[in-house]
């Protein structure tokens, strides 16, 4: 990351005492990652994380594509504060980036009109008898591993670099548009060069991979990929950022959203399904990494029990690139060994056969 | 590596509305511009469209049309200019003295092959 | 009474101030906070709209100074009917004060998403002032450049960063050089970004027809929205042409950022003065729009040039004469 701009935009992470809220769609598409950044900071890091069941959906897609009201969302969003308060925590961390400009965004509404957080209480007061504190400090889950970001580089097995060149790998990031477009300032290093998976790798050794379309956004939109006629906007946007960053050869990109993630993933897939175009090296896709699957590899974790599987395109590449050892056998399998049978690969993956896993099975 | 183009995924992919300066072609552009080099000081006052015999009646803008022809925008400039009806009233309020009849005749001459 | 007027700013304004001072037989000090006189246009190739060399002019307002005293390197810190406090502390005794303190250029690392300092090609209207009077105007590696875009307002109407004044000057600025690249470069492309083209003083609309018909810049009405480096360290831009209702992108070699003018920093001591008022946009309030513009609200303390508000050479300059003579008169009053 070039220049220092960024740094003049900093925000307060809290260092521990977590209370962790959790993502819909990472839950369903990326389930291991939220697993992972469990573990990373339970295990890995020694901090207290809390977490309770009862949390919902903060409702942030409803909200976005005007099925549910500001009140709704505002009660709901209380309601996770209630949670946190009851569980004693103050520090409240998102999982995903609606969430967190959700948060964000309810907390500065009550802070510019207080009458409506008075109504927030009496509503959250009269449906569930439930009362809550504000959180202290509101993070998104990048900025928690961002702010440890060093600590997981010094217990770190694997550096983000060619295990055969030694060279850094080209890692293009990509950041959610509600985490900094939103609140510049409730972002590490702002809107325009946000900082937050940058420091990521650059301190876990990989290079970070400027281009031009880099801030556009990826084109989740929300009505605009619920109605299947408007998804081709949607599509277009991600296409436009792959373009744009093909001709940098990135070895994978990491984003820190949940729609993003899925969508420079799947969209992937749909693309060279629908017109042949694929944008990795070797006439492959370029693998799509959440920023705890990246934490989880540079800790060393396997990349099956962080979820990878899960991918549309497929990881072995950039695994073997690390040289990152894994059982291909074990990619399909699910709990307790069960075999779940393989997929069919789809044109993004077709050139991916040259890959030990595919030899072995 | 074959596209199976019998699958409906419901959608396509939208294509860019952007006008890409790096992609269109700007050879004709320059051809009017060294022919009737005042088209350039257009001011976009919106005149010549105000007081339009053809663009009251349909959607024939002639600024919006001679501004896209400038960015190399050229495809349906020649239809939309079959619209104008050559009575030279958008010549007689333009401020800049932009000889707009010429303009149109010099388009359609030079677009004929778009 | 000594006839001692202190002048704050060394730039056109108040070298004017100090000229007109001595013709009416009084004792300006100018107390000029670099290292010599002269201001921005030190840094100035060509003025519009007649083209003429900045050095000329400086040249012909240092002629005039008659041996006025000049104290370099030292600040205004406190500003007071009658006195002034410097930067070691010194405290110099006056019958009046001309506050000639000029502006700021607009910092354009602000608007981060056009990437000035990041991005290696681009520039703002500074630096290419800077690269005429070095007489080379190349393209960091060297080359020369095809394809050229000047984006106006830049630090000036935006409440993104606090600017929302209109800085005036930029608009014939960005049209000057412009037409002073296509000059130099014939054969490259020079398009212009604008949201409305203000020329306000005489001969500039002139030029900016020739700029339009005989220069072919192309002028196109948007505000670019971001900028980022290709892979050939060129420039790519969005737009939207206004024009014709439809985005529009583009690759350039060069990106000109046509900054804006700032209030000055030191405005803030200024305005610790009783009497004395800033506008929202932080440059010093006149005491009247009309028949008051060199006059501030403290008695003996006036104004010249862009203290008040952005301003073009010319404008400044006679408010150095306007205000001498204000504070002439107002020396007289005193008896």
């Amino acid at each position: 990351m070039r220049g220092t701009g960024w740094k003049e935009y900093q925000k307060e992470i809290a260092d521990d005492n977590y209370f962790y809220v959790r993502s819909c769609i990472r839950q369903n598409f990326f389930p291991g990652s939220e697993k992972a950044f469990l573990s990373i900071l339970r295990s890995d890091l020694g901090k207290d994380v809390g977490e309770d069941l009862k949390h919902t959906s903060c409702t942030g897609i409803g909200y976005h594509t005007d099925i549910v009201s500001l009140e709704t969302i505002m009660t709901v969003v209380a309601r996770q504060f209630a949670l946190m308060t009851e569980a004693g925590y103050e520090n409240l961390t998102s999982s995903c980036i609606t969430s967190f400009g959700i948060y964000t965004e309810m907390l500065e509404t009550w802070h510019e009109f207080p009458e409506t957080e008075e109504r927030t209480r009496e509503y959250l007061y009269k449906a569930t008898g439930r009362e809550f504190t504000k959180p202290r400090n509101v993070a998104h889950t990048s900025d928690v591993i961002y702010k440890h970001r060093e600590r997981i580089a010094a217990q770190g097995k694997i550096k983000l670099v060619n295990s055969v060149t030694g060279k850094p790998l080209r890692v293009v990031e990509h950041i959610g548009c509600h985490y900094a477009k939103l609140f510049p300032k409730k972002g590490v290093g702002g809107s325009e060069f946000p900082y937050v998976l940058a420091g990521m790798i650059e301190s876990w050794g990989g290079e970070v991979t400027d281009y031009p379309e880099r801030r556009h956004c990826c084109g989740f939109g929300f009505r605009n990929y619920l109605v299947q006629a408007n998804r081709g906007f949607s599509i277009a946007n991600s296409q436009k950022k792959l373009e744009s960053m093909s001709r940098y050869k990135p070895d994978f990109i990491v984003t820190n959203c949940p729609g993003c993630a899925m969508f420079l993933d799947k969209w992937q897939y749909t693309i060279a399904e629908m017109e042949g175009a694929i944008y990795g090296q070797d006439g492959r896709g370029i693998p799509v990494l959440t920023y705890e699957e990246m934490a989880g590899l540079v800790l060393g974790y396997d990349p099956w029990a962080l979820g990878m599987q899960m991918h549309q395109v497929a990881v072995e590449p950039l695994l073997d690139k690390l040289g990152i050892e894994y059982d291909p056998a074990a990619k399909y399998l699910g709990r307790n060994g069960k075999y779940l049978g393989i997929p069919d690969q789809g044109a993004v993956n077709m050139n991916c056969t040259s890959q030990p896993y595919m030899r072995t099975l | 590596m074959a596209i199976d183009r019998s699958i409906n995924w419901g959608y396509s992919i939208s294509r860019p509305r952007a006008v890409d300066m790096d992609a269109n072609d700007h050879e004709a552009a320059a051809r009017l511009l060294r022919k009737l080099p005042e088209l350039q000081a257009c001011i976009a006052c919106g005149c010549c469209v105000a007081t339009c015999t053809a663009g009251n009646l349909t959607d024939f803008n002639f600024r919006r049309v001679h501004t896209l022809v400038r960015r190399g925008e050229y495809k349906g400039a020649y239809d939309e200019l079959n619209k104008c009806m050559l009575c030279g009233k958008c010549r007689l309020v333009c401020p800049r003295g932009i000889n707009t009849r010429a303009v149109v005749m010099a388009v359609k001459r030079i677009l004929g092959e778009y | 009474m000594t006839g001692k007027v202190i002048i704050i700013g060394g730039g056109v304004a108040g070298l004017q101030a100090a000229a007109t001072l001595r013709e009416l037989g009084l004792t300006p000090v100018i107390v000029e906070k670099t290292t010599h006189i002269g201001g921005k246009l030190n840094d100035w190739h060509k003025l519009f709209p007649s083209l003429t060399p900045a050095a000329e002019v400086l040249a012909e307002l240092k002629g005039r100074l008659d041996g006025a005293e000049i104290l370099t390197g030292t600040e205004a810190v406190e500003i007071a009917p009658g006195s002034v406090t410097l930067t070691d502390g010194r405290r110099m005794e006056a019958d009046a004060v001309i506050v000639a303190s000029g502006f700021e250029v607009f910092p354009a690392e602000l608007k981060e998403e056009y990437g000035y300092g990041l991005y290696r090609n681009v520039y703002t209207t500074v630096d290419i002032e800077r690269m005429f009077n070095e007489g080379r105007v190349r393209l960091r590696d060297g080359s020369a450049p095809r394809r050229i875009a000047f984006l106006h307002c830049v630090g000036s109407r935006d409440e993104k960063v606090d600017q929302c004044h209109c800085s005036r000057v930029c608009c014939i600025t960005g049209v000057k050089q412009a037409m002073e690249m296509k000059a130099l470069f014939p054969e490259a492309e020079v398009y212009n970004f604008y949201m409305d083209i203000r020329m306000f003083g005489p001969g500039y609309e002139e030029m900016y027809r020739e700029a339009q018909e005989r220069c072919n810049i192309h002028f196109i009405r948007g505000r670019i929205s971001e900028a980022g480096e290709t892979q050939d360290r060129r420039v790519q831009i969005k737009a939207e042409d206004t024009l014709i209702g439809r985005p529009l992108k583009m690759t350039v070699d060069m990106l000109v950022l046509i900054v804006g003018m700032k209030a000055g920093r030191s405005n803030e001591a200024l305005a610790r003065c009783p009497g004395i008022s800033l506008r929202p946009s932080r440059f010093a309030d006149p005491a009247d729009s009309f028949c008051g513009n060199v006059c501030s609200g403290a008695p003996g303390i006036f104004y010249a040039g862009t203290v008040t508000a952005p301003k073009n050479v010319g404008e400044s300059i006679n408010e150095g004469a306007a205000a001498a003579v204000k504070a002439a008169e107002y020396i007289r009053s005193k008896g």
